[in-house]
């Protein structure tokens, strides 16, 4: 799978978008790059970017998340400035709330990305529900650009039920990510298999951890 | 069998709600259980229901009164404080023996407290869920599909025995994704049919039902209250629910509902392995409470521990249940602050080792 310098990673809330966005900034950490993940979720306190900041550390990727994030004050605030985050050296993934609520905090920086060399994935999983056909997951696909003033350039296919993954699951859902990238016109990016699974690798595959844990798992 | 799909707690709550024929829902959103508005003002005007978003949790509870007493399905949910606000209504549909489900997605408090996952209403959930002398029917569900399932069986029991069901979830169970299947049977909204004391137009056929709770003679009230405890008699003896796992050869038994549960048997399997014998009873039902399965349970038991999220408070219902009969330890994280395995299973080897 081809990084640019800014990665946009949309989708509907519970598609894997954390979990993908966790894994993109791991890799190109561990490829020497700079990486820095901004968490735009202000919609979603649970299950988000901002809760893996020792793991970031750990790997010497910045993490800007809402000021307020798990903090006290139930404010939403986004108070970084993100124009001057992407003129920075280095790669930047940006992990954006679920849906077209969620991708509204988008809207208010798309004017920063114009002109970058970037990407906005959208990220879809064939098993979650309200978007297991590919008309419904199109329909979301537009209302985030709507929301977002931005334009997705590809999809990334995360077709997953959780702890149940297993190799039947990855290939239901391989012609569902086809289907859905032929209709919205755009290269299907890659397909997310677990590693755990052992799938042959292809150009098309994208090998991922599990992150997003629960704590008994 | 119907095809497997990822849901967040919240959804599957949802789902299956209009699944059990659940034709009218009445909300007003807090953290963390707002997915199931939102996922019913999506779907509820797609299958021919209702969905309102009330000024206030207290006119929400009022609207399930309402609606309850047209002998319709219907549901609220709320978290913790919004749980607070509704209990008067609670009270009135108790006391006026009318079928509901509301759905607590619990997180911490006391006061506005947080909106991580907490277990500290189960004391408000099984022993004042507003004032009087009155139960409602409490289900603690352990995963998604559980969510799923125990609706559907809120609703079934709640019509039966005339009174409120509760699904108690926290924020952890409400907001976390598992594989779900639901069965493959037709969406069908309900009616008044079978409720021949639903307040849905006599039309001169038969006398006119009231739907009441106000009784100024004591002997009336008493003799009311009377006979609805003669039907909680009936749900003690027939409905209380545990899943008992590990526990004929155990020197410890854990007792942990809900998602604690599960952290709870993590760590109890971890124990199992370095050969300490521990065991675990889950409540299904905080009530009625299942006192005979964890009597059974703790029998050939030394300690007990029981594990909440939250400073203790179920630990009192065990104790009852045991009779006092042995020791009962508590271990508890509270405030939105989830205990891990690691946690529970230090607090296992505290008691395994010096038996």
């Amino acid at each position: 799978m081809q990084i640019k310098k800014v990665n946009v990673i949309t989708g509907h809330y519970g598609s894997g978008k954390t979990n993908f966005a966790v894994n993109l900034a791991l890799d190109a950490a561990k490829r020497g790059e700079r990486v820095t993940v901004v968490d735009l979720d202000i919609v979603n306190p649970y299950f988000r970017t901002a809760d893996f900041e020792q793991l970031f550390a750990d790997n010497d990727i910045r993490l800007i998340v809402p000021t307020y994030a798990n903090s006290n004050l139930d404010i939403p605030a986004l108070n970084f400035d993100l124009a001057s985050i992407v003129r920075q050296e280095g790669l930047v993934i940006v992990d954006v709330g679920g849906d077209d609520e969620g991708a509204k905090a988008l809207g208010r920086y798309a004017h920063c990305l114009e002109g970058t060399d970037m990407q906005m994935l959208y990220v879809v999983n064939r098993f979650r529900y309200l978007t297991k056909e590919p008309e419904e997951a199109l329909e979301l696909m537009y209302l985030i650009e709507q929301a977002s003033s931005l334009k997705c350039t590809g999809i990334v296919n995360n077709s997953n039920l959780g702890c149940d993954t297993d190799i039947d699951t990855v290939n239901t859902g391989i012609p569902y990510g086809q289907a859905v990238a032929e209709k919205a016109g755009l290269p299907l990016v890659c397909v997310c298999v677990n590693r755990s699974l052992d799938v042959k690798a292809d150009d098309n595959i994208y090998p991922i951890d599990i992150y997003v844990k629960k704590l008994w798992e | 069998m119907a095809e497997k799909t990822l849901m967040k707690g919240n959804e599957a709550l949802a789902e299956a709600a209009i699944r059990s024929g659940c034709k009218c829902f009445f909300g007003y959103p807090i953290t963390p259980q707002t997915e199931i508005s939102a996922y019913l003002s999506k779907r509820m005007p797609k299958v021919g229901g209702t969905f309102l978003q009330a000024e206030s949790e207290v006119a929400a509870i009022n609207m399930v009164y309402g609606c309850a007493s047209s002998g319709i399905r219907c549901m609220t949910s709320s978290s913790s404080p919004g749980i607070s606000l509704k209990t008067e209504g609670i009270s009135y549909i108790a006391g006026a023996d009318l079928p509901c489900v509301i759905i607590n997605v619990q997180r911490g408090g006391p006061g506005l407290g947080g909106i991580q996952p907490s277990q500290s209403d189960y004391w408000q959930v099984t022993h004042a869920l507003g004032h009087g002398d009155f139960h409602a029917l409490v289900y603690a569900p352990a995963s998604v599909q559980e969510m799923a399932d125990y609706v559907s069986k809120a609703f079934d029991m709640a019509d039966k025995y005339r009174m409120p069901a509760v699904i108690l979830a926290d924020g952890l169970l409400g907001q976390m994704m598992e594989p779900v299947c639901f069965p493959d049977t037709e969406i069908k909204m309900s009616d008044a049919s079978n409720k021949p004391w639903a307040t849905n137009g006599h039309g001169h056929k038969r006398p006119h039902n009231i739907v009441n709770s106000l009784y100024l003679k004591p002997d009336q009230l008493e003799d009311i209250v009377r006979d609805r405890f003669e039907r909680y008699e009936e749900v003690k003896a027939n409905h209380s629910e545990a899943v008992v796992d590990y526990c004929d050869d155990a020197d410890v038994v854990v007792v942990a509902y809900g998602s604690t549960a599960r952290l709870a048997k993590s760590a109890v399997e971890q124990a199992r392995k370095q050969g300490i014998k521990v065991g675990i009873v889950r409540p299904v039902t905080l009530w009625p409470f299942p006192v005979q399965q964890i009597k059974d349970a703790c029998k050939n038991a030394k300690k007990v521990l029981v594990v909440e999220m939250s400073m203790g408070q179920m630990i009192d219902d065990v104790k009852l249940a045991i009779e006092c009969s042995k020791p009962v330890h508590f271990y508890g994280r509270t405030g939105g602050v989830i205990p891990k395995p690691a946690e529970i299973l230090a607090e296992i080897k505290k008691l395994g080792g010096n038996l």
